[in-house]
């Protein structure tokens, strides 16, 4: 117990540090994974890859799941699943136009109602998951029918155009570049440092790991493990209202169906990047690397003027192999037998 | 001795009237129990006699049956809950340990009590260096597996102890709660375990000591309750008993239910 300062490193030269490829063998997993597919796209199909037209469109698009992906990744690591955030989408984006070409209220209002739609939706399966002990496969089914339901009675099915004339601050802030450079990038790193501190540098971040590693264990010294997991699926909640906003405001028009095929390009982002569904484990940038990946999968394979059939088979593919390749690294990393986990 | 000369100030820790029922089977009733400042109390108790139960009452993580209450430093705590009872000095080593084996070392040794910058984010730096000095100053362990980098996972059954023990003694709480803490234990690290608890004592500090092994018991304790089906059998300072009649006594408790 005593406090000596002069001597922080450990006496034993035998104490080894685990090596880079040890600690971060999942983040340079994907990294690479992401190298390989970019340098395949650029034999493949040398004039769309060495033209920057494509990287725009993909980093236009590919936020647009990619800052949910995020969030998610937190509900994820601490073992959890969240499936209703394509309604959580469409019911905030909702909100939003409800409020702003309904109710003439000014656009900051409807922000501030749609986010707070979000963050409530968000508690509510948190609630659910954690309070009432409801696993969250099921009952986040239950909320997506609940929450879209919600959406398409309040809207009575009808869309609303969301002009750049009768919305300007909001194209200034969901679609126009920004000097030149895809705003929409520029918030999934903005939102993608905000994550990685949350996750890496607050108390939050640190019970999120315990809680998905262990759950009694978290609760015996005293992490308050409903209030983690209802924080995380909040954080969902509100990451899916921006996104449901920023896709609204990229078609210019908010579709009633707003949320529709974001599923599994989310989800896979997040599993994709070395977040284990077994809860504990993850990375924000694992996360944020293979957004990018699935997102220059759906540009590429469209753009190299492929079949567009081709795409899911393409991303069935890369996600397979992938995150076999993964598993089998970690594991060989980690120096575990092949079924004991 | 110490006991006596404590008696006047409140204890650290007291339960009145303590029950805790888990569906059918109540795991303790009715006990009383109490830990004054700077006292050492064993706790011994056949298996299943509700020890463990009683030291997560104590912590908070079960919440008593109603008309039970705590007491902490004379007064009557409501919602007590982990966190609280951390924040206020009692740690705690649990039979299971309580490790988050997929993490690794300095995330275990601070969880739940992380250190923080002064704007308030981790200060993982600290937290990672402070873990290498106490696993290899304070455990003295060696071995390349504890690196505070480390996963909890990949290390041995006596290090993950040694994770579990420095993480209670490190915060030199005024209570600390042992239970079990040798089983699995080298005899050197057994040893080492037990002049901690010595030391606990000769620092002003608190212990319970929970452990099956008598001869590690006896001696470092200033009194001992002895637990059996949930109920207090029997409260004894050690000289009123010698290690021979408590053994006697213990085989008693086992046969009847009855210290006498
Ligand atoms: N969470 C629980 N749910 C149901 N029953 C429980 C629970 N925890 C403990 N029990 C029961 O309470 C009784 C006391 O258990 P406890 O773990 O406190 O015993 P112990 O004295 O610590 O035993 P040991 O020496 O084996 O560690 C046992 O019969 C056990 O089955
Ligand atoms: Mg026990």
């Amino acid at each position: 117990m005593d406090t000596q300062t002069e001597d922080t490193k450990p006496a034993s030269n035998r104490i080894a540090a685990p090596s880079v490829l040890r600690r971060y063998g999942s983040q340079l997993g994907i990294i690479g994974v992401g190298l390989t597919m970019w340098m395949v796209f650029m034999v493949a199909a040398p004039i769309v890859f060495l033209d920057i037209d494509i990287y725009v469109a993909f980093a236009q698009t590919s936020p647009q799941f990619g800052i949910i992906a995020l969030a998610l990744t937190f509900v994820v690591i601490t073992g959890e699943i969240d499936l209703s955030f394509p309604s959580i989408m469409a019911l905030g984006a909702a909100m939003f136009c409800i409020a702003t070409a309904y109710g003439g209220l000014p656009w900051y209002v409807g922000l501030v109602i749609a986010f707070a739609t979000g963050a409530l939706c968000g508690l509510f399966n948190g609630f659910l998951v954690a309070k009432l002990n409801i696993p969250s496969l099921v009952i986040t089914i239950g909320t997506s029918f609940l929450f879209r339901g919600l959406e398409l009675v309040l809207m009575n099915g009808t869309g609303v155009p969301l002009t750049a004339e009768e919305y300007p601050e909001m194209h200034a802030i969901f679609r126009e570049p920004f000097f030149g450079f895809p705003i929409q990038t520029l918030w999934m790193i903005i939102l993608g440092i905000v994550a990685w501190t949350l996750l890496n540098r607050t108390r939050f971040g640190a019970h999120v790991f315990l809680v998905g590693d262990n759950q009694t264990s978290a609760r015996l010294m005293g992490v308050n493990v409903v209030s983690v997991k209802m924080r995380a699926f909040t954080l969902v909640g509100l990451f899916a209202v921006f996104a449901g906003l920023m896709t609204s405001i990229y078609g210019y028009y908010f579709w009633p169906t707003t949320g529709e095929g974001f599923l599994l390009n989310t989800i896979a982002s997040v599993f994709l990047g070395g977040t284990s569904v077994f809860g504990g484990t993850g990375s924000i940038v694992g996360t944020f690397v293979a957004t990018y990946i699935i997102g220059a999968i759906n540009a590429g394979v469209v753009s190299a003027g492929i079949n567009a059939f081709y795409t899911q088979l393409v991303f069935g593919l890369v996600i397979v192999v992938s995150v076999v390749l993964q598993t089998l690294i970690e594991r060989r990393v980690r120096g575990q037998s092949m079924t004991g986990r | 001795m110490a006991s006596d000369s404590n008696a006047t100030s409140a204890p650290i820790i007291e339960l009145r009237n303590v029950s805790k029922t888990f569906g059918e089977v109540r795991a303790i009733s009715g006990i009383d129990f109490k830990v004054n400042r700077g006292e050492i109390v064993g706790l011994l108790g056949d298996n299943g006699a509700g020890k463990s139960t009683m030291v997560k009452t104590i912590m908070g993580f079960h919440r008593p049956d109603a008309g039970g209450e705590i007491h902490f430093k004379g007064k009557k705590i409501h919602d007590w809950s982990v966190a609280r009872a951390r924040g206020l000095g009692i740690e705690t080593v649990y039979q299971e340990r309580a490790l988050c084996e997929k993490q690794p070392i300095w995330r275990n040794m601070f969880m739940g009590r992380e250190m923080r910058t002064k704007f308030g984010l981790l200060d993982v730096h600290k937290m990672r260096s402070e873990a290498a000095r106490l696993m290899s100053e304070h455990m003295g362990f060696t071995s390349a597996a504890v690196h505070p980098d480390n996963v909890v996972a990949t290390m041995s059954g006596g290090e993950k102890q040694g994770v579990a023990i420095t993480r209670a003694l490190y915060f030199e709480a005024e209570l600390v709660v042992l239970d079990e803490p040798t089983m699995g234990l080298s005899l050197s690290e057994t040893k080492k375990t037990l002049e901690f608890i010595a030391n606990i004592k000769k620092a002003g500090r608190s212990a319970i000591f929970i452990d099956h092994n008598i001869f590690h018991v006896y001696p470092v304790v200033d009194r001992l309750y002895v637990l059996d089906r949930g109920k207090v059998a029997g409260t004894y300072t050690k000289d009123e008993i010698s290690m021979d009649e408590l053994i006697e006594s213990l085989y008693r408790v086992a046969r009847s239910g009855k210290m006498e």
